[in-house]
């Protein structure tokens, strides 16, 4: 049967598919997608009898917290958050990533938002998913402009978490930590390691198992559908309507 | 004699002189956006902003108004609405200073304020573009034993103390005691402020310190220097647990707001609303 599967839909599929061994995944600002992935997860989790908590920052219902805005980076150090998302306007090929601005800092041609708590989450939460839907030259660059927070770090410095993968939409990459390199594992429908080649600023290495992304089955989409969506409207009402019209 | 100072906006307002480092909570933390009107018409100038962590509108507007001469922040942005305009076209032009943060570190300096110690350290950030290009902050290696990594360096941030703080909140009681719910970090952002103003939506007559709920989501009087009724005084930004934020309205202004023309135009209305 033709479920008519959304490309938002086929990226919450695969972040969902990323989260099944976690405790407590954190979800930041500007990030319907992976809110939507958590909560999908979630429920999934308890047709294994499991309970996999999700904190989403910018809804008061789906949250954990009540000690104030610290409280997600004091809990994040303190090692209880297993998985957060980190965006950015550019990643480069070390898992560098840039959310201020593009162009010679501190004088900047384009200046975006900022770094957020990138600088600390980058470094204490075990799985960090890089997620950037557009996948072009522009936005996986060689080097970044301005490192709002290093893909690795050295020895000495305290660092228990990273990047473990980026996820576009037209590719999913595993992040190696030893050789401070992507590698190409999933590949959205119509995408070949040529087009991801040409469409990509850095160099990566490619999985020995790469394959297509997987589709999310009719139970998944039926649960996203059914049951995510109206969660999802709570706190990201502009992209719940446009997606699922709720 | 009252148990607490009832001002109006204006007087509020009158609070403010040029230059000051004001506190601005975050779009989920009650935004006092009718202050902030007040504000811009007054005519202040060379604001310095301290966002715990991250701005909106209000930010955005304040920037856009030539208000501003510094902004300390983790981001500024209109969320849902995309960048933040005037705040982007100033910084891309020079017309003010960015002190670059980010979140935790935002909140650790006034943690340190609260203390009364002069500084307080932060893991992580090392190495990074913020870090560098902070000559306030600095770097050493870690005095003490306990972290079982040999010369790790550890990032030491200074203790921040605000001028002004001014925030909305949905209630304060006939003492003067005002609920804050889970948002804490209001309660931060009092503690490392030299005054606090506060702008409620109504004042019951009841006395939050009669029950453990209601006293320990609340941020005590002690802290506070003057209150103002307003109705709707976080419009357009939501109050949380109150009312929600007038999506339409921050749309309208994001599109406005994409030029300084079209920008004047907006608050023309805006202000005499």
């Amino acid at each position: 049967m033709n479920l008519n599967i959304k490309r938002e839909e086929l990226l919450i599929s695969q972040l969902a598919n990323l989260l099944k061994n976690d405790n407590h995944v954190a979800v930041g600002a500007a990030s319907p997608i992976p809110g939507a992935a958590a909560l999908l997860a979630k429920e999934e989790a308890k047709n294994f009898n499991k309970r996999l908590r999700v904190t989403i920052l910018h809804s008061n219902k789906y949250n954990n917290f009540t000690d104030g805005a610290r409280e997600l980076f004091d809990c994040a150090a303190q090692g209880r958050i297993d998985t957060f998302f980190l965006g950015g306007i550019q990643i480069d090929g070390n898992a560098n990533i840039n959310l201020v601005g593009t162009g010679e800092y501190p004088n900047v041609d384009k200046r975006f938002p900022g770094s957020f708590g990138s600088p600390l989450m980058y470094f204490v939460v075990p799985q960090i998913i890089l997620f950037r839907e557009e996948h072009s030259p522009r936005t996986l660059v060689k080097n970044v402009d301005f490192i709002s927070a290093p893909g690795v770090s050295d020895d000495n410095i305290y660092r228990p978490g990273g990047p473990k993968y980026l996820l576009t939409n037209r590719a999913l990459f595993k992040f190696n930590k030893k050789q401070k390199k992507f590698s190409l594992f999933k590949l959205n429908m119509n995408e070949t390691l040529d087009s991801i080649i040409e469409l990509t600023g850095f160099d990566f290495d490619v999985d020995k198992d790469l394959s297509e992304m997987d589709l999310p089955d009719k139970t998944r989409i039926e649960t996203l559908r059914k049951c995510i969506a109206p969660m999802v409207s709570e706190f990201y009402p502009e992209f719940a309507n446009r997606i699922w019209g709720v | 004699m009252k148990s607490f100072e009832e001002f109006t906006v204006k007087e509020i307002v009158d609070q403010i002189e040029d230059g000051i480092l004001l506190g601005i909570p975050a779009d989920y933390s009650g935004v006092p956006m009718t202050f902030t009107k007040e504000l811009i018409n007054k005519g202040v100038k060379n604001l310095k902003l301290y966002c715990l962590p991250l701005t909106t509108i209000q930010g955005d507007m304040l920037i856009g108004s030539g208000c501003v001469s510094e902004i300390e922040t983790a981001a500024v942005t209109l969320g849902e609405f995309g960048l933040a305009p005037r705040f982007s076209q100033a910084v891309e032009n020079g017309k003010i200073l960015i002190k670059d943060s980010t979140c935790p570190a935002l909140h650790a300096q006034l943690q340190a304020t609260e203390k009364s110690v002069p500084f307080m350290p932060l893991r992580g950030v090392v190495g990074s573009d913020v870090q560098k290009n902070r000559k306030d902050w600095q770097i050493i290696s870690n005095p003490m034993k306990s972290s079982g990594v040999e010369n790790e360096p550890i990032l030491l941030l200074p203790a921040v103390q605000l001028d002004v703080l001014v925030f909305h909140a949905s209630y304060a009681d006939r003492n003067g005691n005002i609920q804050i719910g889970r948002r804490r970090e209001l309660a931060t952002l009092a503690h490392a402020s030299k005054k606090v103003f506060v702008t409620v939506e109504e004042i019951i007559d009841t006395d939050f310190f009669e029950n453990e709920l209601s006293a320990a989501t609340c941020l005590p009087a002690l802290y506070i220097d003057g209150i103002s009724v307003v109705k709707n005084g976080a419009w357009p930004c939501k109050l949380p647990g109150v009312y929600e934020s007038d999506n339409d309205e921050i749309k309208k202004y994001s599109i406005a707001a994409k030029t300084q023309p079209s920008f004047n135009e907006y608050m023309k209305q805006f202000l005499k609303s």
